[in-house]
């Protein structure tokens, strides 16, 4: 919910940012995304690039990375697209950070199915760290976002903290998260109670055979 | 009230990997069946795959239950213009509730993939485009190292599977549009741009993806394709009712004792799906306030009628709801149930496109006004207001967005007006609100 986002003066971000270039690994890979489209179709590869970008600013500023204007002009500059194309893309999808965020992007699906499982909860253990919707904490580790859906809803509530889910949350144990990786330590992904995936918790109802071995149901097929 | 539905035995469940407890890759894969001699699927014929998939009965399993096999055949037969078709496969999963198609990118990739070779060859396309959400981040690391796999293998690209047919399945990530699941949305979005949905005519199978023919399918439509194939039309069409025939992959999130992803036979009673997977409603069934049967978009249902009813598209659509995704949000009765219709409204207002402006403005305002109806700061006619509004949305935009936002409204006002008016009678009388403790 960066419904006000506070994006750093332009003549700072320009000095900062002006020379972006793609490092040599992620030249290669941006060159393997356009290939995925057609002759003259490469503006289809501007959102695999933005993303791409991001994760590189990202890494260059050890936190989960933005886009600064001048990186979007880059982009649009290597795929033949008017700036404002990639402005529009850039500010339509919510996962384009138009501003800086912390070391750690924490994202909290607060929609009706993690709602009814307890997401309150797993803001109020956000809170009691310190972090608040919308803002970065002072010494910059956690950014906290309220987001929509994030398609994990019989593992409710769940968050998804850069690029990992941490799912079946109780207060107790997204504090614990929080505490892992303000320590430096990393978190168990998924979910955080007994269970398998999504399979009901104390073992499946169904497809019995499957969780001690890759059993092959061709053979009762009649 | 509904056919006696015999339970579902594993060995008719088509994804048998969906809780990834064996590997995803390609060699397990194919240990449990997968790319089992495609190429003798293929000789199958195009007009002949596309006639049994319509025989199988199947029914689109992205919300709106369009006969796949039908819209399979409305792809060009030739092309005049020299121009190529495209399968775009619909893997943009986020509607509130639905859970379905990430446990089979993750867990199952190559049923999707074999099935996406097989639905492009019938409707003769030249390549799928694998739409998946932007925040499956994990998922699509797993589905592009699977393409690989299968391009490895030489199931994909020129001579797929040795059958002389020339297909290339592509992955291409969103960013996070809920939009972008509706299909000119999507198109709009492989080509670079926002995902805002086109004016139709002209239909995708005509002008889609680049300006050629297109057909926009979900994830699980296309997955269960080989299987269909390989067991026979008759086999598919075995489980469920007439008209809502198959199985089907449902996902029971919400207020139940084990909430899960499960693979059943459609038409499935609500109770005996909850009672033979999910360990039951939390506090017993006499708790059970109402359910949401197919994801945020359909009207719910409450507790009473919605026990007995069958699981289908026929069976939720005569309760005034829908079968949807099946995905099944349930709520018992600590559930503050106007706050909970009240978030999805500020989902939709979050989600709106901004294009038309019934759902850009409309989205805001009913959210505005349920959240004053939550803590009953309204008058009783404002209600009515609501109501009229939401059918000034609904119907009025290009998309089906607005549909959606005006829908969980209209049910709660339908079956909880009520509740609602308690709440504002309560206010007036400037008595304390007891809210619910979510």
């Amino acid at each position: 919910m960066a419904d006000a986002v506070h994006i750093p003066d332009e003549a700072e971000t320009r000095a900062r940012w002006g020379a972006f270039a793609w490092t040599a690994e992620n030249a290669e890979q941006a060159k393997k995304v356009i290939a995925r489209y057609p002759a003259g179709r490469q503006q289809s590869a501007v959102m695999p690039l933005l993303d791409l970008a991001q994760r590189q600013v990202g890494a260059e500023t050890q936190t989960n990375g933005w886009l600064p204007v001048p990186v979007m002009e880059y982009i649009a500059d290597q795929l033949e697209m008017p700036y404002m194309r990639v402005y529009e893309v850039a500010t339509f999808y919510t996962m384009y950070n138009l501003a800086p965020v912390g070391r750690y992007h924490v994202q909290v699906c607060g929609t009706t199915p993690c709602m009814l499982r307890g997401s309150d909860d797993v803001f109020s253990a956000c809170k009691n760290k310190g972090l608040v919707k919308g803002g970065t904490t002072p010494d910059g580790l956690f950014t906290l976002s309220e987001v929509e859906c994030l398609g994990a809803c019989t593992n409710a509530p769940m968050v998804q903290i850069n690029d990992d889910n941490f799912e079946d949350l109780t207060y107790d144990s997204m504090s614990a998260i929080l505490d892992d990786l303000a320590a430096g330590k990393q978190p168990k992904i998924g979910p955080q109670i007994e269970r398998q995936t999504s399979c009901p918790e104390g073992g499946p109802t169904t497809l019995k055979e499957m969780v001690s071995g890759n059993h092959d149901y061709r053979g009762e097929w009649a | 009230m509904s056919d006696v539905i015999a339970p579902l035995s594993d060995k008719d469940r088509i994804f048998t990997n969906v809780y990834g407890f064996q590997d995803w890759g390609i060699d397990a894969a194919m240990k449990r069946g997968d790319w089992d001699n495609t190429k003798k699927l293929l000789e199958i014929g195009q007009d002949e795959i596309i006639e049994r998939i319509k025989a199988s009965g199947l029914r689109g399993r992205g919300g709106a239950g369009f006969p796949t096999g039908m819209k399979w055949s409305f792809m060009p037969k030739e092309s005049k213009d020299g121009r190529p078709s495209f399968l775009v496969i619909n893997a943009d999963e986020s509607e509130p509730g639905s859970c379905k198609d990430r446990e089979i990118v993750r867990h199952d990739p190559h049923k999707l993939i074999e099935g996406a070779l097989i639905a492009g060859f019938a409707m003769r396309a030249r390549a799928a485009y694998i739409y998946i959400r932007g925040e499956f981040i994990y998922e699509a690391k797993v589905l592009f190292a699977a393409v690989e796999q299968a391009y490895e293998k030489g199931f994909l690209g020129k001579n797929a599977c040795g059958s002389g047919y020339d297909f290339d399945v592509f992955v291409h990530r969103g960013a996070g549009a809920y939009i972008c699941g509706e299909e000119t949305a999507q198109i709009e979005s492989i080509e670079g741009k926002k995902g805002q949905p086109r004016l139709k005519p002209p239909f995708p199978a005509g002008a889609g993806l680049y300006g050629c023919p297109t057909t926009v399918n979900n994830v699980e439509s296309i997955a269960v394709g080989p299987t269909i194939l390989r067991r026979g039309s008759e086999w598919f069409s075995s489980f469920g009712r007439e008209n809502n025939k198959g199985t089907k992959l449902f996902q029971i999130s919400g207020h139940v004792n084990k909430p899960c992803v499960v693979e059943e036979s459609m038409g499935i009673s609500f109770k005996e799906l909850i009672d033979r997977h999910c360990g039951g409603i939390r506090g017993g069934w006499d708790n059970l306030l109402a359910v949401i049967p197919g994801g945020s978009s359909v009207p719910l249902v409450p507790a009473a009628q919605i026990m007995d009813a069958p699981m289908d598209f026929d069976g939720l659509r005569a309760l005034g709801s829908g079968l949807g995704t099946a995905a099944v949000i349930v709520m018992d009765k600590s559930t503050d149930i106007v706050r909970a219709i009240s978030r999805l409204s500020y989902f939709y207002k979050h989600e709106s496109c901004g294009q038309c402006t019934p759902c850009r403005e409309g989205t805001g305002w009913m959210w505005r006004v349920m959240e004053r109806l939550r803590s009953g700061d309204a008058d009783i006619s404002e209600i009515d207001m609501l109501q009229q509004v939401t059918k000034q949305v609904e119907g009025h935009t290009i998309c089906a967005l607005g549909d959606a936002a005006a829908w969980p409204i209209q049910g709660l006002i339908r079956h909880f007006r009520p509740e609602i008016e308690r709440r504002i009678n309560e206010n007036k009388g400037s008595a304390p609100v007891m809210e619910a403790a979510e």
